[in-house]
Formats: C-alpha cells, structure tokens, sequence
C-alpha cells in the first residue's frame, strides 16, 4: 500500500520535527564544543569553528587516559559478561541436572536487588580486597548479569537438541560443544549482548564514582565531571568538547548495532 | 546370537505409566530393521535408548554380545542420522562430514583418506566447501548420510531421515539408503511412521503401538499375516477392509449385509461359534466376471490411478475398497458384479483384535515359494 | 535347581550396577551443571546477595567511618528515618519524580516510536536519531542540559526571554530542580524506550493491519484497536523498566543539583550516598536501602506477577 503525497509530507514533517527536538540538546553541545567561549556567552553566531576546545580539553585534562581506562573497563566487562552468561545459560539449556529449576529462580531473583541498595557493603568489599583504584574493582562486580543469560538461554534454546545429540554420539564433551558449536551457532546475539554490555559499561557512573579515588583508572564518565566542576571559567566550549568525546564511541556503536540493540532487547525482555 | 538384543527392555518418565513396556528383539549382524509405528508409539524413544540418548528404566541392552545399558553413545560405537539432518550450520560440509573423526582425534591422514572415499561415494566431492544453508534438502540429506558412513561404525540409527524431503526425492532415497547399507554390510535400525517406507526397505519390520510391540516380521509376511487387526490396517495402502462376521449355516455373515458361501473350504473349529473380525485385501476383490461367490455392490466412490481403479462401496456400516487392474469406466451409482471369496479372508477374534486365522490363499502362496 | 539358582543373582548383581552407574552418572552431570553455573554464583553471591544481608545487617547498627558496627540500636535506624522530615522530603520527590518522568516518557517515545514505524523513505535515519539518546551517558547528558537550563547564557531562558517572559532558576528554585531533572531524565530515557516500543510494533503481524484495511477501518481506529492491544505486552515491559530505572535515578542529580535546592531533588539513591559517603552513616544509609530495596522487589513481583502471561521466562 502506497500513501498519499500528503499524508507523507506530514509525516516526514512531523518526523522531521520530532528529530530536531529530540536531537537538539546533542546537536547544540556540538556546535558549542566548536565555539570560542565568548560567542556562546553572548550568544552570536560563531564566524569560525575550530578544534581549540578540543585541544584545551586534552592539554588541561587526561582525558586520554581516562578515555583509556574507560576502554580497558568496558572491553573487560563486556568479555567478562559473555563468558559467564554463556556458561550460565549454556547449563539452562544443554544440562540437565537436579537443582537447575532452583538455580534458575536465584537468578531471576537477582533482578530484585538493584545495585544501588547493596551498594554500601559493596564498597566495603572493594575496599577490604584493595580494589579502590584499581581495575578489578571497576569490573568484577559486574560480570554475573541475569539479563544477558535470560537473552542468551532464548537464543540457545533455538539451537536443535539433535546437534548436541550428534555431538554426544561422536563422543564431544559439554564444554567443547560449548565452545565449538553453541558459541559459533549464537554469535549474532553474543554481539548484542556485547553491545549492550559495553554500552552500559561505558556509561557507568556511581560505581566509578565510589571506587576510584584517583587518575589511575578514573573513567571518562567521572572525568567528565571533574571537568564541568573543576572548569572555573565556566568554559562551555572544552566542557561540551569532552562531552562530545565521551558519547562518540557509544553513538557510533549505538548506530552500527541499532537493529540487532533492538532485536536483542525486545527478545530478552518479553519472550 | 543377535548383534543388539533387547531384554525386557521398558522406559517410564518419573516413574510414571511406561512409554515402552517389556520389549524383547534381536536384531542380527547386517540386517536392514525397521521399527514402525504412528506417532507417540515409542519408536523414537526405543531407537534413543539403543543410541544411548535416552536412560534404560528396565531391561538389559546388549550390543555384540555386551551389556551397554550404562554406557554412554560414543561407547556403543553407533552412528545416527536425525530428522532434521543435525547438521552444524557454521560449518562446512568438509568440516560436518569429518566432526566425529575430528571429535574422536582420529589421525588427520585417514581423516583425508576417508573423507575422499565418503565424498566419492556420497556425490558430494564438488559441494564440500558450502554451508548446510546453501545446500538443497537431498544435499543436506547426503550429508547427514556421509556423516554416519564416515564413521565406519558397523550400527547405523536413522530417526525418520526422509520426512523432510519431497515425495519424488524421498522415493530415490530409499533406494540409495538401501543399497549404501548392503554395500558397506550395515546393521540399520531404521525408524519411521511410513509403512511404505518401511515395506519397501526393511529385512525385517516391528510394528510398534502404544509402547507394545504388535507384530514383528518381514515384510510379506506382516501384509500377508498381520498379528492383529492395528497391524492390518497400519500395514498396506489402501488399508485391510474390515467387517464383523458370523458363521452361520455354512455362510458367512459380514455386517449383517454381506453373505458369503463357505464353499468347500473346511471350517476349523476355531472359527465357530464366536464374534468374528474379516479382513480382505483390497486387490483380492477383482471384477466378479465369470467366477462364481459374486456379489453385486453399489459403487460409491471411484478414484483413477491409471494402472488401477480403486472403488469403494458400502458393507452394512463399513466402506470398502476394492483395487481392480485397469481402467474401468464405472460411475458412482452403478451396480457391478465383484468377487469376494472366503479363500483370501483373515480372520481376527472380535474381542482381542489377535489373528486367528490367516487367509488360505497365503497359505498356498507360501507353499509355492518354498 | 543348581542351574536355575544362579541366574537370578546374577541379573541382581547387574541391576545394582547400573543403580550405581546412574547415582554416579547423575553425580557427573550434577558436577558439570554446577561448573557451568559457578562463576555466576559466585559472583552473585559476593557483590549480590552477600552484600544485601549484610545491609539489612548494617541497618540494625551505628558504624565508624570505616563502616564497622559500632552499637546494636535495633530498629532505631528505621524510626530516625520515617520520623525525619529529610527522609519524607526524599520520598516524597522520589514519587513525584516518578509521577513526572514515566508516563510522559512512555507517551512521547509511543508517539515517536509510532511515526517511525511507517514505512518510508530514509525512516532508518529518524529511527537512528530517536534511539541515539541510548547511547548518551548520564554524565554527558547531564552536561548538555546543564548549559540548556544555565541561568542566563542557557538555551531555555533565552527563548522565554526571546518571548518577553522572566528567566527561571530551573535548577536554583525549589519549584522548578525537580522538573528540571525529571526533563533531563525523559530526554535520556526516550532511546531505549523508543527502541523497545518500535521492536515490540515491528513484532505486530501485518495481516492484521491489511484485514482492518480491507474493512476501511481509519488511522486511529487502527492504532486504538489494533496498535495498543497488540503493544501491550511491550507497553507492561517498558513501563516498569522505566519505573525501575526512575527510582534508581543517580548521575543527574550528582551533576545538576547535588540533591538542592532544599532537598527538592534528594532522590533516594542520592539519599542513600550522601549519608553514606558524605556523612558516613552507614546504618541510617543502609535502612534507606533496604526501603529501596523493597520498593525494587515489589516493583519486580508485580511485573512478574502481572505480566505472568505475556511476560514469561521459562
């Protein structure tokens, strides 16, 4: 079914409508992050953009190194939570052993308890293992997750149990049907998994906040922060430029893995 | 004694009411064993627990001459072929054909060597680097096949391998299943619901219902024989037709429309006296021309198949069907002359469904052959 | 007799055997089951379950600064805490924040999950910039609507005062940091919920739209009749996502108002770091997270229990 010409201006104006509200408050910090300071205090049309804020938001603050670290803590998280969502949801699916229906209701009890509410002896966990500032302390505690098994159990249970079967039958172990069939069969949700796992990771904020004290493994979020309050001169121009750097890496993933984000999400929330 | 014995054999979920109840087979070294039944009869089950997919609730199990009850599927040196083919959608065929040889660290040069002759034999040599997704559903098929022959395991269990292929192709299969099984000497237990498939391909048939085995035979014997009246109608297509009767002042009463003489035939005692079930083949009601024992019957379906007229007409409550040679043009509604003999009659207690008698033209049919 | 005797112990001796082949078999798979499971448990059981024991724990407590107990006082936490006016303050935004913040984010990402659910040219563009909030960070969201709603060079201001109307404190004036922050979160949320709701139309079977069209049955009527009850599931999902997520509302406020003006925008997880990593009182700190908690756990039941059938794991 085709639509009316009219019918398609308004949606397309609508849309077009809606986008820009929407987008407006990102697409303004873009153009400040490309301002001179006293163009955005007046108000004006800037006559030239440059990449001086950038510049300044990189010589001032170790935004490298915090962009690093939050690298290194998303990456370890995302590979942490694949690994031990897979197992876990392996086991729901191929095994069968007694206690496993009892094991499954832990884990969906686990979405009960929000992070925040067991916070404060968390912290003290951390504290006692000497993990303040320190990289494990940014990501163990975030490895076991009941939702990326839950959506992983839904992709496995498509997997026919004859290839286990065959594989039985030829002598192949659990563990190595685990790795040589499962894993390759599910890669395309192993990767929304990992996308959302690093999406979150990356966008963490009390945690990081707590458990570091430091440079050594700040994340960028944080570093965000410290450069919006540390920022005296009220410099919106390097405050928007770190904030435009801190988004780039989770918008460009967010648009290479929208479709499967949504396919994943969809799949593991209500199936 | 049997390459695979079953004692006994009977399997419960949760202790419950028996899916398989008090199985006893042997099945020998080289032979093509076709397990039949409809769906739910515990066919599959049955094959799952010789593969060693499935616990033994009670029985004993021997493969060769050992008890295998508690061994695991790669202990039992077997090869299964599934429904749905079980092929790995990552990998290659090379790579599906050689998973167990790989899975079983068997030496990377008789990995080659067999692989070379498997493909040879199967027709696959040109599709080896394709996915299972690229391949149509015979190929796919071939794989699965080329799997279980690759093996060189001497027991091959195939669970319903052709139910996903179209009829045409289907029909190919079984020949080429059957010949790869005489050619490597395989001992083939074969599960299906097709009793044409199982007709046309086993050495020997087990007609399985609910859990309990009904008839076991070779072909032949189980169309010409069957044990009871669930084999007469499972077996042969279009199925045994089926009435009441009583004998009755030398005639015999079928549906309380139907008369049939006795003739010179010989009453065994076993027949008198007692609620009767007949049972008469459809090909053993030709057109009644010259013969005597006629009955005239009101056609009331006709369907042509070209070499043969299939025509159904009524007994009392019973549809019937008769298979005539040819192409005869009747129509529905038209009376027509048609031979019915107490010769080719089995005949089934009422009560228990058990055969009592076979018909008397096997009998001579039998003696001819030996 | 001799031969017969036997048999039957032998057959015995066989059943045996396989009873304990199976108890070892299903010792195996016990094993190998909890092998699988294992890293998870642990972890769960360190930085999960562990940790809420022990702040139900803490909440019966007074500690040092090091988090220790100091003196048993019972439920005396939980009395200070329901009789102290901060707390009610706290609570009390909390609800309104989630009075402001879910419903009108579910509505707007609804409309707009709904336009772009149309099949038109270069809809994949739209889609990519309603979703593209998903993929902002608290902190960086916060930072762009801190210059929005800045007092006199933000964007907000300049507009009323384009239109002759007077500049408002949105984050300095106890009426308006609330709404402020409740704006901010929408404009983060909007993403996920949008993505979600557009999979959940996507997942609408066509012929049902083609039947009703068939029936000339109009635009509205097919988005109340057809739409909504068909989204329902996804709707129920969203809705206490999206509710969850509102009480566990952080980084916005560290960022924006610190919990001020007076407390307005105190919201419980801000509560609950401030008395504990500010005041280090961990005991009253840990009684105000266990109310969290309760308000999470009934929050999860009733999904679960609402949404038993449409929303099913097993």
């Amino acid at each position: 079914m085709t639509m009316p010409i009219s019918k398609k201006i308004l949606f397309y104006f609508l849309l077009s409508i809606a986008a820009l509200v929407v987008f407006a408050p990102a697409l303004m910090a873009f153009v400040m992050s490309f301002m001179e300071n006293k163009d955005i205090m007046t108000g004006t049309i800037p006559q030239s953009l440059s990449f001086d804020n950038y510049l300044k938001a990189f010589e001032q603050f170790p935004l490298l190194k915090y962009l690093f670290n939050s690298l290194v803590v998303s990456i370890v998280i995302t590979i942490g939570q694949l690994v031990l969502s897979s197992l876990a949801a392996y086991a729901f699916v191929f095994l069968e052993f007694k206690g496993r229906d009892m094991l499954f209701f832990l884990f969906i009890a686990t979405m009960m308890v929000p992070f925040e509410a067991s916070i404060i002896p968390n912290f003290h966990i951390i504290r006692d293992l000497n993990w303040i500032d320190q990289y494990p302390g940014l990501t163990v505690p975030f490895f076991a997750t009941a939702f990326g098994t839950f959506l992983l159990r839904q992709n496995f249970k498509q997997i026919p149990k004859e290839l286990r079967e065959a594989s039985q039958i030829v002598g192949m172990g659990d563990f190595k049907f685990y790795l040589k069939v499962v894993l390759p069969v599910a890669k395309t949700s192993l990767v929304t998994l990992g996308a959302y796992g690093f999406l979150t990771s990356w966008n963490m904020y009390l945690w990081p906040l707590l458990s570091t004290t430091n440079d050594t493994v700040r994340t960028v979020q944080i570093g965000l922060k410290q450069l919006q309050t540390q920022e005296q001169l009220n410099d919106w121009g390097v405050i928007m430029s770190g904030a435009i750097i801190v988004i780039i890496p989770t918008l460009i993933l967010l648009f290479l893995g929208q479709k499967q984000l949504q396919k994943g999400l969809t799949e593991g929330a209500i199936k | 004694m049997g390459y695979i014995e079953l004692m006994g054999i009977s399997k419960s979920y949760n202790k419950q009411s028996n899916v398989l109840n008090g199985i006893d087979l042997t099945i020998e070294k080289g032979e093509f064993f076709v397990l039949v039944g409809p769906s739910g009869s515990g066919k599959s089950t049955l094959l799952r627990m010789i593969a060693g997919l499935e616990e033994i609730s009670g029985g004993t199990l021997k493969i060769s001459g050992e008890i295998v009850n508690h061994l695991p599927p790669k202990n039992r040196n077997l090869s299964m072929v599934f429904q749905n083919y079980a092929l790995y959608p990552h990998l290659s065929v090379e790579q599906n054909i050689l998973f167990g040889l790989h899975a079983k660290k068997i030496d990377k040069e008789i990995q080659r060597k067999r692989l070379e002759e498997t493909a040879e034999m199967m027709g696959l040599s040109e599709l080896l680097k394709r996915k299972p997704r690229e391949l149509s559903g015979g190929q796919r098929q071939r794989v699965a096949l080329a799997r279980a022959v690759v093996s060189e395991a001497p027991l091959c269990l195939m669970d319903e391998p052709l139910s996903n292929l179209d009829a045409k192709l289907r029909a190919n299969m079984r020949i080429e299943i059957r010949r790869l099984q005489k050619r490597l000497g395989l001992t083939m237990v074969y599960v299906t619901h097709d009793q044409v498939e199982a007709m046309t391909m086993g050495d020997r048939i087990m007609v399985l219902n609910d859990g309990i085995i009904q008839q076991v035979g070779e072909p032949i014997e189980l169309y010409n024989k069957p044990a009871n009246l669930f084999v007469a109608t499972f077996i042969g297509s279009p199925k045994m037709n089926l009435g009441k009767a009583v004998l009755k002042d030398s005639k015999l009463l079928i549906e309380n429309a139907l008369e049939v003489p006795l003739e010179q035939m010989e009453v065994p005692t076993s027949l008198q006296n007692r609620d009767l079930v007949i049972g008469l083949r459809a090909e053993h009601m030709p057109h009644g021309s010259e013969q005597h024992q006629i009955q005239k019957v009101e056609i009331v379906n006709v369907e042509h198949l070209g070499n043969e007229t299939l025509i159904s007409f009524e007994v009392g409550t019973e549809l019937w069907t008769a298979k005539w040679l040819g192409q005869w043009l009747v129509q529905v509604g038209d009376i027509v002359p048609i031979h019915i003999s107490v010769e080719n009659m089995c005949f089934f207690d009422a009560d228990t469904g058990c055969l009592i008698q076979e018909a008397a033209f096997s009998q001579k049919q039998e003696v001819v052959s030996k | 007799m001799s031969m017969t005797k036997p048999m039957p112990d032998a057959l015995e001796i066989q059943e045996i055997n396989f009873e304990s082949v199976k108890r070892k078999q299903r010792v195996k798979s016990f094993t190998k089951g909890m092998l699988f499971l294992l890293p998870s448990i642990v972890l769960f059981g360190v930085f999960l379950f562990y940790p809420l024991f022990k702040t139900m724990y803490l909440s019966f407590f007074l500690t040092n600064a090091r988090g220790e107990t100091t003196v048993f006082v019972g439920l005396q936490n939980y009395i200070e805490m329901f009789t102290s006016p901060i707390f009610h303050q706290s609570m009390k935004s909390t609800f309104l924040f989630v009075l402001y913040t879910v419903p009108t984010t579910i509505i707007i990402a609804l409309l707009l999950a709904v336009l772009a659910n149309e099949k038109l040219k270069g809809i994949g563009f739209f889609r990519t910039i309603f979703s593209s909030t998903m993929g902002i960070s608290v902190a960086a969201a916060s930072v762009f609507w801190l210059y929005m709603f800045h007092p006199s060079i933000g964007f907000l201001n300049r507009i009323l005062n384009l239109i002759g109307l007077e500049s408002i404190g949105w984050l300095t004036d106890p009426n308006w940091a609330l709404i402020a922050v409740a704006v901010t979160t929408i404009w983060m949320n909007l993403g996920f919920t949008f993505l979600v709701l557009l999979g959940g139309l996507q997942s609408i079977d066509s012929y049902l739209y083609e039947s009703a069209d068939i029936d000339g049955a109009g635009y509205f009527y097919k988005l109340r009749r057809i739409t909504i009850p068909m989204l329902s599931p996804t709707l129920f999902f969203v809705i206490t996502v999206t509710i969850i997520n509102a009480f566990q509302t952080f980084g916005q406020i560290d960022i924006l108002t610190q919990g001020g003006p007076q407390n307005t925008t105190n919201l419980i997880v801000y509560s609950i770091y401030r008395e504990a990593f500010s005041n280090y009182q961990f005991g009253t700190a840990s009684a105000q997270a266990i109310v969290l908690f309760i308000i999470i756990l009934v929050m999860t039941i009733i999904q679960f229990k609402l949404g038993e059938r449409k929303v099913h794991y097993q």
